[in-house]
């Protein structure tokens, strides 16, 4: 083994704010710099692609060529009569019972089971001594399909005939759903919508269609199984959470969970998409099998087939308003594609219809949301999460009343704006801040940029920038045809895992003196997906030890679980772990203190005592003791889950119930130019207004709500899976075809940033990485609007919408 | 695979006489990435990269001859007085990275339609010089792509230069992509204006089989600066004739829908382009001004 994950020592960095009182440095409100930040930036940092281990074979994985299809035979000879192949497997070798996984309905085959229903689902799995040879055996292993008919939108799943996805589903939402290809259903009834149009002076209905996203991590699907001398297996992998991995390998294994052994390795990013299971399964069937250490990584096209995509969806809107702006009611109803397994698809219908109202009072609503059973890709976690796509309608709908009302439209949502003690429509009160008419308030503040960059930038009014201009660097236009448009969008996003999940992590902490100074261990499972978790945490130990060093533990499994990272929950939810192991740490601290040293002075008893600076002291600021001295040579090591409030399921009928943990709030102004001729669009600013509630981590924090915006940025205007509607299959798996946003492409991203505490959250911080995701999409589509006049119903957009041809 | 490293271009010319089904390297910024996706898999790999003279240029009187494999980034920074187009056009390859490997002759060896080269070729007017053991001959540009993917190559002929007319007059290029850079054309357009012959030569790429000009666009242009004594009293040219020019260069195109965009767009934006640039470039030839050359 040559790259196990080492232990990071985190550097304190040069404090840029301090926001506490402190006299620990880098501790939280500090931007302390991350420990993965340079190597990352300079190439050195190890992804999981790059392990290696002495005498390992590599393993590929074979995928259907068509989306929907009966298996009639699997011929596997001539691959395994290849020179340098050591197995090959197909479901009728997996080794347990259990031969499917899910996140919540294991609905999944392991390998394909008589049928296929997607394109590129996994059939076989090879093992051979290079990859190249693996990859050739592959493609001579022999499968003769049957192909079935496709079920590819709502119309195809429902139909009176219809074939099922999947036959004879047991799961926990089949009583509840009207058609088998549903799966899961959630309508959310309050007041009365019907009564309450009545009321209104205008209505306006609306059709969306939002695009199926891709994550496009960069560090592509990959791990190392090592078999182990017990019969068990060691398995390093990036992955989102390690302990969700868990509970779905060891079964299909046949193995008990402590004979599964995984630690993170260097991920790439996530965004959702490695909540599922990818190689880690087939990596380690294939190492159990030959004895050896088996690698497996994806490449970039097998990677968007490798994961879960955004859910598209199909959303349809009606709102209506009285004379002076108040909205009167909302109905709507969301369809998302959550392609051939469910994934997490029912959490994504609570979000979708749960959000769906967005940030606005409306008391009188008539909701529903579905997922479908298709034949198109799986989709499941993403950025967001079904409040997405129900942000790009609501704004959308929110535009068309202002200017059916003849309001302006930062105005007219402020007038409607919720705030704290607002009922959502599930009747869940929100009791913390809610500052959305605020942060309206400060990206219309904003000056505008300049206009005509493209001018200004040329030396002596002799040249134009192209750069500034829509077509950029392609020399499309010097100016003509180009229209500048400006819109804005406010977004409401859930924090952490909703509908009564136990959503718990664990940190364990560790004090001990090493070479006469304190330090202080953090062990969590926490997959650091590129979130700066690990940075966060050593700030949090420093602030609660008053400990300058502060060792980060490799993420693994010899720990209690830390949950996902996903939800915008691990700041919240580990990092408020890891203060709850750190303080009980400190009590022991205290305690073994006292009884050394209590006699010598009375503060031991009277005053209340804190770490700072590697000292016990008074809150008067009187250093009682070294800590070197308190501890010794003795170590305190505690290891503790942490829960945050409990959350309830929504009723199935009425949608009612507590169902959220907190709510995040980012809203944003999109200035752009569009080149109304070409149908090319160059957002110029992507102004930001985010609540966090604390920055534990301002630098961090900006680079989220940067991120953020961009990623939302990017499903505006190119990043789209386009799957063939007449065979569902992918037509564009590749980084030429699924565009991202280059730097050229990115806006200049101002961001404002609120502190309202949220009193039930630690140090009262908000989880904040998926807010700035939800509004960035319509604020840039509100502004393409607002510079052709055209209605754009659609996300993302592309030249031909613009220009009609 | 076998993989060819001939030290000389005459050994590489023996090479390819004795595996004609050889594919040459340069850049290896279009062929890797064939060979990574496995669309392709050669009996031979013939690697140019040692041969030094295929990655120098000389100007000449009347032309540039530009070793097929000069990378674009030599382009952009040392010929963008001799070759605008050409120049423009380079900037517009992929990234910063692909433009250091990849240069002119991989484009015309692939001879894809959204090669971004081709569009300012075909307006400059060059020459390709093929060369094999039998001998040299300089392939004119217009009789060089032969269909999708196909050029006029002898199965034993390599790519040796290009001979690119020098400007005598503004060029122009413009690509559509739905990103802001390093972006695969959805179409792009290439023009040249020649006041020494009092010709304007055309290039579509991304929008038909092959690379093509938009000659009756082209006929109509001449005839109607001749009529009108344009390129005496260089006046501007009346919107009745850009319009006209465009439609005819959007009637030039034969595409199809695909991934990228559909058939009708590319017709749309080459009509678009078509007007821009020819008003760019004539704006520029009536000495109004600015350059107009973009950020290239």
């Amino acid at each position: 083994m040559t790259t196990p994950p080492k232990a990071q020592t985190v550097p304190a960095g040069t404090p840029t704010k301090i926001t506490q009182g402190s006299p620990t440095k880098g501790g939280i409100g500090e931007s302390t710099l991350r420990p993965d930040g340079t190597l990352k930036v300079t190439g050195e940092f190890a992804y999981s692609s790059d392990m290696w281990h002495e005498d390992m074979l590599w393993g590929q994985t074979l995928r259907s060529t068509v989306a929907h299809a009966e298996i009639v035979s699997i011929d596997t000879s001539e691959a395994l009569a290849t020179s340098g192949v050591y197995a090959v497997m197909t479901y009728d070798d997996l080794p347990a019972e259990m031969k499917n996984y899910g996140l919540e309905i294991q609905d999944t085959p392991v390998l394909a089971h008589g049928k296929v229903r997607h394109h590129g689902e996994p059939v076989a799995i090879v093992a051979a001594d290079h990859p190249e040879t693996a990859r050739r055996a592959a493609a001579k292993i022999k499968i003769e399909y049957r192909e079935l008919p496709l079920i590819t939108d709502e119309a195809s799943a429902t139909a009176p005939d219809a074939v099922l996805v999947h036959e004879g589903r047991d799961d926990h939402h089949i009583g509840h759903v009207p058609h088998p290809n549903i799966v899961h259903r959630q309508p959310i009834i309050r007041g009365d919508a019907d009564e309450a149009a009545k009321r209104a002076d205008v209505i306006v209905t609306g059709d969306y269609t939002f695009g199926m996203q891709d994550q496009a991590f960069l560090g592509p699907e990959s791990g190392l199984a090592v078999p182990s001398e017990d019969g068990g297996v060691e398995l390093y992998v990036a992955t989102q959470w390690l302990h969700s991995d868990l509970g779905q390998i060891a079964p299909v294994l046949g193995l008990p969970e402590e004979k599964v052994r995984m630690t993170l390795s260097g991920v790439g990013g996530a965004f959702g998409g490695r909540e599922d299971i990818s190689m880690q399964i087939h990596a380690c069937l294939l190492a159990l099998r030959t004895g050896k250490p088996v690698k497996i990584v994806y490449n970039r096209f097998e990677s968007f087939f490798g994961h879960v995509h955004r859910h598209p969806a199909k959303l349809h809107y009606e709102h209506g308003a009285t004379k002076d702006g108040k909205l009167t009611h909302m109905k709507c109803r969301i369809v998302l594609d959550g392609g051939a397994y469910a994934s997490a698809s029912p959490a994504v219908v609570g979000n979708a219809s749960s959000l769906s109202v967005g940030p606005y009072v409306v008391e009188d609503v008539d909701i529903e949301a579905i997922a479908l059973y298709t034949n198109n890709p799986p989709c499941g976690a993403m950025r967001g999460f079904g409040a997405v796509q129900a942000c790009f309608a609501y704004e959308a709908q929110m535009d068309k009343l202002a200017a059916k009302l003849d309001m302006d439209p930062v105005e007219f949502r402020q007038l409607n704006a919720m705030e704290q003690g607002t009922l959502l429509p599930t009747g869940q009160s929100c009791d913390s801040p809610a500052p959305v008419a605020e942060l309206l308030r400060l990206v219309k503040s904003r000056p505008l940029p300049p206009e005509q960059q493209w001018l200004a930038a040329g030396s002596e009014g002799t040249s134009v920038d192209v750069r500034a201009l829509p077509g950029g660097l392609s020399n499309t236009t010097h100016g003509e045809g180009v229209v500048r448009g400006v819109g804005y969008a406010v977004g409401l996003k859930n924090v952490g895992f909703s509908e009564g999940f136990d959503d718990y992590s664990t940190a364990r902490v560790r004090m001990e003196v090493i070479n006469g100074e304190p330090v202080a261990t953090v062990h969590t499972a926490m997959a650091e997906v590129g979130q700066g978790g690990v940075t966060v945490h050593a700030q949090i130990a420093r602030t609660e030890l008053g400990v300058n060093q502060v060792t980060i533990h490799p993420a693994d499994t010899r720990v209690g679980s830390a949950g996902s990272t996903s939800a915008s929950r691990q700041t919240y939810v580990t990092g408020g772990a890891v203060k709850n192991s750190c303080e009980a740490v400190r009590e022991k601290v205290l305690e073994l203190g006292r009884t050394k040293f209590g006699t010598y002075h009375p503060a031991w008893a009277t005053a209340e005592l804190l770490l700072e600076g590697g000292k016990v002291v008074t809150d008067g600021g009187e250093v009682l003791a070294d800590l070197a001295d308190v501890l010794e040579d003795e170590a305190i090591d505690i290891e503790l889950e942490w829960r945050h409030r409990p959350t309830e399921a929504f009723d199935l009928r009425t949608g009612q119930g507590n169902g959220h943990v907190q709510y995040s709030f980012a809203a944003h102004r999109a200035v752009v130019e569009v080149d109304t001729e070409l149908g090319l669009v160059k957002v110029i600013e992507l102004a930001c207004a985010q609540d966090v509630g604390k920055a534990l981590n301002p630098l961090s924090v900006l680079g989220q709500i940067q991120g953020g915006t961009l990623q939302g940025m990017g499903v505006a205007v190119m990043e789209e899976i386009i799957v063939d509607p007449k065979t569902a299959k992918v037509r564009n798996p590749s980084f030429t075809d699924y565009l991202l946003p280059t730097i050229l492409d990115t806006p200049t991203i101002p961001v404002d940033v609120l502190e309202l505490a949220d009193e039930n959250a630690p140090y009262g911080l908000r989880g904040i990485g998926e807010a700035p995701t939800l509004s960035s999409t319509p604020a840039v589509l509100a502004a393409i609007r607002n510079a052709t006049g055209l209605e754009l119903n659609r996300t993302p957009v592309r030249p031909e919408h613009l220009t009609g041809a | 695979m076998d993989f060819l490293r001939p030290a000389s271009w005459e050994e590489a010319l023996a090479a390819k006489a004795e595996h004609p089904t050889a594919v040459p390297i340069a850049g290896g910024t279009d062929v890797m990435v064939e060979i990574n996706f496995d669309h392709r898999r050669p009996e031979y790999l013939l690697d140019l990269n040692r041969i030094g003279e295929l990655s120098e240029w000389e100007v000449g009187q009347e032309s540039v001859r530009l070793g097929a494999s000069v990378p674009y980034s030599s382009i952009m920074e040392h010929l963008r007085a001799e070759l605008p187009g050409l120049a423009l056009a380079s900037h517009t390859v992929a990234s910063p990275q692909i433009r250091n490997r990849g240069g002119v002759g991989g484009n015309l060896g692939t001879a894809s339609p959204a090669g971004d080269a081709h569009p300012a070729l075909l307006a400059a007017d060059c020459e390709v010089e093929a060369e094999s053991v039998r001998g040299t001959r300089l392939i004119p540009i217009d009789a060089f792509y032969t269909g999708v993917k196909r050029n006029a190559l002898e199965p034993d002929e390599l790519i040796r230069a290009v001979h690119i007319r020098k400007a005598d007059g503004p060029q122009q290029y413009s690509k559509v992509g739905t990103r802001n850079a390093m972006v695969i054309a959805v179409c792009a357009f290439g023009i040249a204006l020649h006041p020494e012959t009092r010709t304007v030569r055309t290039g579509i790429g991304s929008a038909a089989p092959t690379p093509v000009r938009a000659k009756a666009a082209e006929d109509f242009l001449n005839a109607a600066l001749e009529e009108g004594g344009f390129w005496e009293n260089g006046k501007i040219i009346t919107p009745a004739i850009a319009k006209q020019f465009a439609a005819l260069a959007s009637g030039a195109c034969n595409p199809i829908d695909d991934v990228r965009g559909t058939a009708k767009y590319r017709r749309h934006a080459v009509g678009i382009m078509a007007r821009r640039t020819l008003g760019w470039t004539w704006e520029q030839y009536r000495g109004a001004g600015r350059t107009l050359e973009g950020a290239a």
